[in-house]
């Protein structure tokens, strides 16, 4: 009876080396093969696995090395077709995945559902019922009491103050169609429709694109670590990287050879820019230090300054803060190890209130306070593994790509010379998907507003 | 008490509700009896004498494809009839009847009195016959016994109606008719739960006293229209309506004398419909609005009256005098009958199946007002349905529910047994979630298939249909098929309305896809032997021009059947589900939905709980298969 195709990650959130993406349904393999071009996962045999890359069908531009398992109906967990993605821990990584799915036509699966259809496709035996059901009664209310707890009071004020938009313009619409002779009101027009409609729009896109949390989940903290030549900045890198098993990812049409990394620290997923021009210009004479991590600075949300703790602070050291001011810093004075020449006082006077954490990365010491520098620094402490924050914004940029996507749907009718009636049927799809991110929808509301904003009736 | 006759269905009440419901049942092949106060009163229209409109239209043109009467009557004895809505999408055109409210009254009856298997009495309905929570038959203020084993209530806004004018009250049904006082005593003795609703009526004046030069004309349309499908004879001699307003003045004195209005007096009283305000209502919540609109709609061809729409109020009668007073064209307008607003008792519609069948007692069916709806329309379509479901019962046939795809009528009753009502329910086009495919101009094409498997429709009927069904869809497959070249001819035509050329050959279909062509435009391109009938050719265009939009709906509609397929076990015994949440138990076992499809539809209800209730449903039927 549920035959649309439900999507998950199936592995803890967080801190894994691998995660895995699940997706189950009739069009498991259809959404799997737009994603994967290496071969045809309908033609493979069953319960095999196979090893590729995802690419964006959109873009064309590859998303992450991947092994992916595919398992046919009926002998799964749901007894539905199967597909596992195998891709890189990490929230970077398996949320890119998981939007992609989302994106090809999956939906996101609700608490427990895996389990309920494996059950109610005979998978599971009737013993485990009561099991089942209890799975779902707990994961749902985990799921709203985290939901609740971590909607951003701003972004639900924002989105209701679109859906009374998007509802006033419905009712107006309905207005019209249900008391045709009530004169009080004009005539809503399809200009009227498309400004109303364009201006909620924009919003949502605006929304889409700003949103920090989102912005940070979709594509990572851009990182810039700068310094001066030989204060470890290569040593840090380094480790960041091994400590949490970076994804290297070739960017092609760049004229030099650009390297980012991905790392997750913490449950923070950072990405580390230049770190080409870090390796490369370590290992010979740097000429162009301080010019090059100006240039890194300029893309970078988060910058690691890193300064050498065996060495006088300098007025380059100096120069590095007054070009990196406008952003979130954490300092990094290394080589502890080696006998300390630094004037912290005069660290701490050039730096402000920007935190200053001592490593010695030779000896990989100091490295767990980075980290929790670092994850501080963008959630106050507040996000640890196993937090659904992740899953709840994945679902909300979902629901707002949907939103777009309907507003851009009922933009086009009115294009194409569509009655209101018919464009009207978009409007409201909106104003549902808008209303399922701050879980409110009731059509009941629509004639409530009908009837507080219009004065109808004999 | 004498025996006074045996039945298969007996219809308590023959307002708009009441004479479906005997028709219905009497079409069916049930022997039925019809019950009402007064024989002179049968299908009144104790308020406004207009019938259809959005969404309510398109249920009267609904009832008739079941069979029902209301459309041919209308199309008999209205004044004027207009299509609403036409500048918009075919999805909420709608027509609009004014009535004549006497020779309405007058049809009706001849219709009923000429029905087969259906009898006709005059009497007041004191007490229902119940054994072992199984309807037995009625019992008359004047002792008669009529037994049967389905009873259909249809008694309106009579039971232990409340008539309010200023500070006066008097026990009475509308129009100073009798209340029905014992029954709905003994519905509560039985257990129903009754809720308090209230309604108003506007002033009627005098035609001779309005200045009608101060007004704007109203006209039906010229062009003849008509709710059924089976009219052929159309009236061309239409009476107009006339458009005046409300003024400052007149909200002066209606702010002036609140205090004196029945409903503001600050005594308890029922709740009232928000989409049928009283005048006093409309001024205290929209206080800024200027003006109000006043529709003059007469009652008849042979009488004076004349119905002030806008105006409903339970104001005292002298202030009501003064606010016509205040109202141009009506400044010496003589008041022939007062305001009223009226009380009554509404069973609480969730104890209902959608069957209309109360859930407690075998056989007692309700319809219409006294469910908690208002509108003769809605009261109508109730009425079919339970006439349909009580007559099938009798005779040990299938019943019948409608699904919320497949007619307005759906929506109704699914709303009010699913969801219940906190006001007098009204149908609004908004409140259907597939508008485009409950269409006015398709409600045939959506029920007769279903109304001829009930044997509600006769055979030359349905084979009429049949072939109307044919035509479209050859048409289209037609139509397709055509290749429109870009010659000089269809350039002009598409120049004319203003289109964008053609460029290269194009199908007949997609050419009639744009917006501003229409299938009289493409006529001369696509030559036929024989000319189709209009309704087939508006059929055509529709379902080209909105393809995407009906697909789309289609697609919908599919997923909801899967949920309204998905049946729960009639015993299903909720407090032994121990996942869901206690609100939505409470609401499951009240309301105690037929599928899955239903439950996921009450308030309170969420997916969890749903998915918890499907799993446990399966629970049930695998223990079951290893069982046997």
């Amino acid at each position: 009876m549920e035959q649309d195709t439900i999507t998950a990650i199936s592995t803890p959130i967080g801190e894994g080396a691998i995660a895995i993406v699940r997706i189950s349904g009739e069009e498991s393999f259809a959404i799997a093969n737009r994603i994967f071009p290496t071969k045809d996962l309908a033609k493979v045999d069953s319960h095999t696995i196979h090893y590729g890359s995802l690419v964006d069908p959109k873009t064309d531009e590859k998303v992450e090395e991947v092994m992916v398992s595919v398992m046919k109906a009926p002998r799964t967990f749901t007894r539905e077709d199967i597909i596992e993605i195998n891709c890189h821990g990490g929230m970077v990584s398996v949320n890119r995945v998981l939007q992609l799915i989302l994106r090809e036509g999956a939906r996101l699966a609700e608490p427990g559902e895996f389990t309920k259809r494996a059950f109610l496709n005979g998978r599971i035996d009737l013993s485990q019922a009561e099991a089942v059901m209890d799975l779902i009664r707990s994961k749902t209310d985990k799921a709203m009491s985290q939901a609740l707890n971590q909607m951003d009071g701003r972004l639900s004020n924002l989105i209701r103050s679109l859906r009374q938009q998007l509802i006033e313009t419905v009712a107006h619409v309905e207005v019209n169609i249900d008391y045709p002779e009530y004169d009080d009101v004009e005539e809503m027009t399809h200009q009227m429709l498309v400004e109303r409609g364009t201006a909620v729009k924009e919003e949502i896109q605006r929304l889409l694109l700003t949103a920090k949390q989102g912005k940070i989940l979709r594509e990572g903290i851009a990182t810039a670590i700068i310094g001066k030549p030989n204060v470890g900045k290569s040593s840090l890198l380094n480790i960041l990287a091994q400590e949490n098993k970076a994804i290297v990812t070739d960017i092609p049409g760049t004229t030099r050879d650009v390297v980012e990394e991905y790392v997750n620290v913490r449950g923070v997923p950072l990405r580390l820019i230049d770190t080409a021009g870090i390796r490369e210009t370590e290992d010979i004479v740097e000429r162009i230090g301080v010019e090059r991590s100006r240039k890194a600075l300029q893309d970078a949300d988060l910058i690691l300054l890193v300064l050498n703790g065996n060495e006088p602070f300098t007025k380059e050291d100096a120069a590095l803060f007054e070009a990196a001011k406008e952003h979130d810093i954490i300092a990094v004075i290394n080589k502890t190890d080696l006998e300390q020449r630094i004037d912290l006082a005069e660290v701490r006077a050039v730096a402000g209130d920007v935190p200053i954490i001592s490593t010695s990365l030779v000896e990989e010491k100091g490295i767990d306070q980075l980290e929790t520098a670092i994850a501080e620094t963008f959630f106050e402490g507040e996000l640890d593994s196993g937090d659904l924050t992740y899953v709840s914004n994945v679902r909300h940029i979902q629901l707002l790509e949907q939103s777009e996507q309907a507003l851009d749907e009922a933009l086009q009718a009115v294009e194409d010379g569509m009655p209101l009636d018919l464009v009207q049927i978009d409007i409201t799809r909106t104003w549902e998907l808008l209303g399922e991110i701050i879980g409110d929808n009731v059509h009941e509301s629509l004639i409530d507003q009908l009837f507080s904003q219009f004065c109808l009736g004999k | 008490m004498y025996d006074a006759g045996h039945y298969d269905v007996i219809v308590i009440g023959a307002g708009h509700a009441g004479v479906e419901a005997g028709l219905a049942s009497a079409r069916r092949g049930a022997k039925t009896l019809m019950l009402t106060l007064n024989l002179d009163l049968i299908a009144f229209m104790p308020c406004n004498p207009s019938l259809g409109g959005p969404a309510k239209g398109v249920v009267v043109r609904e009832i008739d494809a079941l069979g029902g009467a209301m459309a041919k009557v209308i199309d008999k004895t209205h004044i004027q009839m207009r299509l609403l809505n036409t500048s918009k999408g075919p999805a909420v055109r709608a027509l609009r009847a004014q009535a004549d409210k006497v020779l309405y009254q007058q049809e009706m009856k001849h219709v009923i009195e000429n029905q087969e298997n259906l009898t006709l009495r005059q009497g007041m309905v004191d007490r229902l016959l119940i054994e072992d929570n199984q309807v037995k038959g009625v019992v008359t203020e004047t002792k008669a016994c009529y037994y049967a084993d389905q009873v259909i209530v249809t008694t309106g806004t009579f039971m232990r109606g409340k008539v309010l004018i200023g500070d006066i009250e008097y026990e009475s049904g509308p129009n100073n008719q009798r209340p029905t006082i014992k029954l709905s005593k003994q519905l509560e003795e039985l257990g129903i739960e009754l809720v308090r609703f209230k309604t108003g009526t506007p002033p009627r004046v005098n035609s001779h006293t309005i200045d009608y030069s101060q007004t704007e004309i109203q006209p039906g349309d010229e062009e003849p229209r008509a709710f059924s499908y089976e009219t052929t004879e159309f009236i061309t001699d239409q009476i107009p309506c006339w458009l005046t307003y409300t003024g400052e003045v007149t909200h002066e004195i209606i702010m002036d004398n609140l205090s004196k209005s029945a409903m503001y007096s600050g005594a308890e009283r029922g709740t009232g419909p928000r989409y049928c305000p009283s005048v006093e209502d409309k001024i205290v919540r929209f206080s800024d609005k200027p003006r109000h609109q006043i529709f003059l709609e007469p009652e008849g061809r042979n009488t004076e009256e004349v119905y002030v729409q806008g105006l409903s109020t339970s104001l005292p009668e002298d202030v009501q005098k003064k606010l016509l007073e205040t109202i141009p064209g009506l400044e010496k307008a003589e008041m022939m009958r007062a305001g009223y607003a009226i009380e009554y008792d509404a069973v609480v519609p969730t104890q209902l199946w959608p069957t209309l069948e109360l859930k407690t007692i075998n056989g007692l069916f309700t319809a219409g007002q006294i469910n908690g709806t208002s509108g003769y329309e809605e009261a109508a379509a109730q009425g079919v349905m339970a006439g349909i479901n009580a007559a099938g019962k009798a005779l040990n046939k299938e019943s019948l529910i409608l699904d919320r795809s497949q007619a307005y009528i759906g929506v109704l009753i699914d709303d009010l047994v699913t969801k219940g009502t906190d006001e007098p329910y009204r149908l609004l086009t908004s409140r259907a979630e597939y508008r485009l495919l409950l269409r006015h101009d398709n409600a045939d094409l959506r029920l007769i298939d279903v109304a001829y498997e009930y044997g509600l429709i006769s055979d030359e009927r349905y084979e009429r249909f049949t072939h109307k069904k044919q035509q479209i869809q050859d048409e289209i497959k037609r139509l397709e098929k055509i290749i429109i070249k870009p010659d000089e001819d269809i350039q002009k035509v598409i120049e004319e309305q203003n289109g964008t050329l053609l460029k290269e050959a194009v199908r007949a279909t997609d050419l009639l896809r744009r917006p501003e062509m229409k299938y009289e435009h493409l006529k001369p391109f696509v030559s036929r032997e024989t000319e189709l009938p209009p309704e087939v050719e508006e059929q055509v265009e529709i379902h080209v021009k909105y393809e995407g939009y009906i697909k789309k709906s289609n697609q919908q509609v599919e997923k909801m059947r899967k949920m309204d397929n998905k049946y729960i076990p009639e015993h299903i015994d909720y407090d032994q589900i121990s996942g869901i949440a206690s609100e939505a138990r409470e609401k499951l076992k009240q309301v105690r939905p037929l599928s899955v499809g239903q439950a996921s539809r009450i308030s309170g209800v969420n997916p969890s709980d749903i998915s918890i209730l499907l799993v446990y449903i399966e629970q049930g039927v695998r223990s079951k298969v290893s069982n046997e």
